[in-house]
């Protein structure tokens, strides 16, 4: 292909493809699609034109964005407690087999408990709703983070340690320079996984809630999955739907956001 | 068992052996092994890998263990290099001793690098860092002494332009070359390769051998070669132990009189093909055995 155009060549390309303009067709497709159901009455579902319109209002809203500020906050804080506390755990339960004998049962009998099902409980327990929704949202991203970690670590290859220990290295030397590195990538993997969950959690928490700090900022200061109750039952439905939008792209970002971390993280695996 | 037809043991006269040692301090790395027997599993369910299996390996010379795959020769080479225990016997490096009574499994130690046959360069570190990693955990360098060291290493392998390339961004054949390098960068007397170039395709293998033997010619570290390849073992060895399928042991011990440094014109030569024809049979015969107790490739 000629490459006149002012874009850069790799993005020209990109844009040029058939992939690229298959996925914008089958967007606008979709849209259309979803316009046509709303207008001819087949659903109560508000128009994608009438979203926009909302979403534009919304941009100039500041208790729109205060809900944005809320989850975010909820869902990093949450993992990020999630990444603190099961990162050295998971080491500990891989390089520990004592370690791992003692943990681990307690460890599975817990982790079949949906961290939905934590809400009251959490509410009852820490002293405020901020801290029980976070509380949630940490254990949503941290079990995936442990079990990666465990795995990781023990799928090790043997011969890295053999190689290392023939190479005069033992003991904190072997974890620092073969187990910690070693297990990076599966961090990675169990930090995407986590924070997907820790998303979905979030929302659920903040419906059932109330939003933990409802009345701060007007009806929508409670996060994002307050802020789509709220249009609920306040009958707005467009809100509804910029609500859940909002959610995808605020997912997006995170997990965007994560993956450049992983990729700074392991830069040996790198595609060449 | 049939002692009759082991060869005795060919010890090289002291007059054959003085002129190919360029120091006497060079003179290190002879690993004996004697009686050493290792059985795998409990007392109800065990498995016989390694019995009675004496020869040894003589200070700055190639030798190359050739036996079917899964015949016990790894057993041996981890036994040496202190990642298994034996179940009987003794191994010794110069004057000390590995393994042996009361002492069933040797320590692990930079005199013994072991080049692993899927490759064990750490996939995390660059070239430069895998280099000096020994130095530098053995605190014999500081950082910068053991970068300068291994670039000088790399530099004399022919692996210039590469430090800071991670292993999974070069060739296999490259990695195994890095690999030789980062074990000679902790001067071990002895070089433990367990088939090391099993997964290369037979171009990639013939760079390979040349390189080994230009390193060897360059360092006159002992060698210590596992294949079931037996035209490479011949091509690089000074020494050719064949090994009888599990139990593992010495059915032959063949000395390769052809003079180092050898390159790939040796491989069409009468005496060559000699050497091949003797030993043939004996390895061929290893085979069916193997072949016929399910212990094919795995």
């Amino acid at each position: 292909m000629p490459e006149s155009s002012a874009l850069p060549g790799r993005l020209y390309q990109a844009v040029a493809s058939t992939k690229f303009w298959r996925g914008v067709v089958a967007t606008v497709v979709f849209i259309v699609l979803w316009e046509i159901v709303s207008r001819t009455g087949i659903s109560r579902i508000p128009p994608p034109s009438a979203v926009v319109l909302t979403f534009g209002d919304l941009m100039g809203d500041p208790s729109y964005w205060f809900s944005w500020y809320l989850s975010m906050r909820r869902v990093f804080l949450g993992f990020f407690a999630a990444m603190l506390v099961g990162i050295p755990l998971g080491l500990a339960m891989a390089v520990s087999k004592a370690f791992y004998g003692t943990v681990f049962p307690v460890f599975e009998v817990l982790r079949p408990i949906p961290p939905l099902a934590w809400v009251p409980a959490a509410i009852i327990f820490w002293p405020t709703q901020e801290l029980s929704i976070m509380f949630v949202t940490f254990l949503g991203a941290f079990y995936a983070v442990v079990i990666n970690v465990i795995d990781g670590a023990r799928a090790i290859d043997v011969r890295y340690y053999q190689a290392a220990r023939s190479m005069g290295s033992s003991g904190w030397d072997i974890f620092r320079r073969i187990i910690l590195p070693g297990t990076v990538p599966s961090i990675v993997v169990g930090a995407t996984v986590g924070i997907g969950i820790a998303w979905a959690v979030v929302v659920a928490a903040e419906m059932i809630s109330g939003g933990g700090s409802a009345g701060s900022m007007g009806g929508a200061g409670g996060g994002l999955g307050f802020f789509i109750w709220n249009s609920y039952v306040g009958g707005s439905y467009t809100q509804i739907v910029v609500g859940m939008i909002s959610i995808g792209i605020a997912g997006y970002i995170s997990s965007a956001l994560l993956r450049k971390l992983g990729e700074l993280a392991t830069p040996w695996l790198r595609e060449q | 068992m049939n002692r009759a037809s082991l060869p005795t043991y060919d010890r090289p006269s002291a007059a054959a052996k003085a002129p190919v040692s360029p120091s006497p301090e060079r003179h290190k790395g002879e690993i004996r092994i004697t009686d050493v027997v290792k059985i795998y599993g409990s007392e109800t369910a065990s498995i016989r890998a390694v019995d009675n299996c004496t020869f040894d390996v003589p200070a700055g010379k190639i030798t190359v263990v050739v036996g079917p795959s899964g015949c016990g020769k790894t057993t041996l080479l981890n036994a040496i290099a202190g990642f298994h225990s034996i179940t009987s016997g003794t191994i010794y490096l110069d004057d000390a001793l590995l393994c042996g009574p009361g002492r069933p499994s040797a320590e692990p130690g930079p005199d013994r690098i072991v080049v692993f046959q899927n490759g064990a360069l750490f996939p995390w570190k660059t070239i430069i860092e895998n280099v000096a990693f020994g130095p530098m955990v053995q605190g014999r360098l500081s950082k910068k002494q053991a970068f300068e060291k291994g670039r000088a290493m790399l530099a004399e392998a022919g692996l210039r332009d590469l430090e800071s390339n991670y292993p999974g961004e070069i060739s296999s054949g490259m990695r195994r070359r890095v690999e030789i390098t980062r074990a000679l960068m902790n001067d071990p007397k002895v070089l433990l390769l367990d088939e090391p170039y099993r997964a290369l395709d037979s171009l990639t293998k013939s760079v390979m051998h040349e390189a080994l033997l230009e390193t060897f010619d360059r360092n006159q570290v002992t060698i210590f070669f596992i294949t079931h390849d037996l035209e490479e073992a011949i091509f690089l060895g000074h020494r050719v132990v064949i090994m009888t399928t599990r139990p593992c042991r010495p059915k032959k011990i063949l000395t390769v009189d052809i003079p180092h440094p050898r390159d790939y014109s040796v491989l069409t030569t009468k005496r060559f093909r000699e050497y091949l024809d003797e030993t043939i049979a004996a390895v061929h015969e290893e085979a069916l055995k193997a072949f016929a107790a399910g212990e094919r490739e795995r």
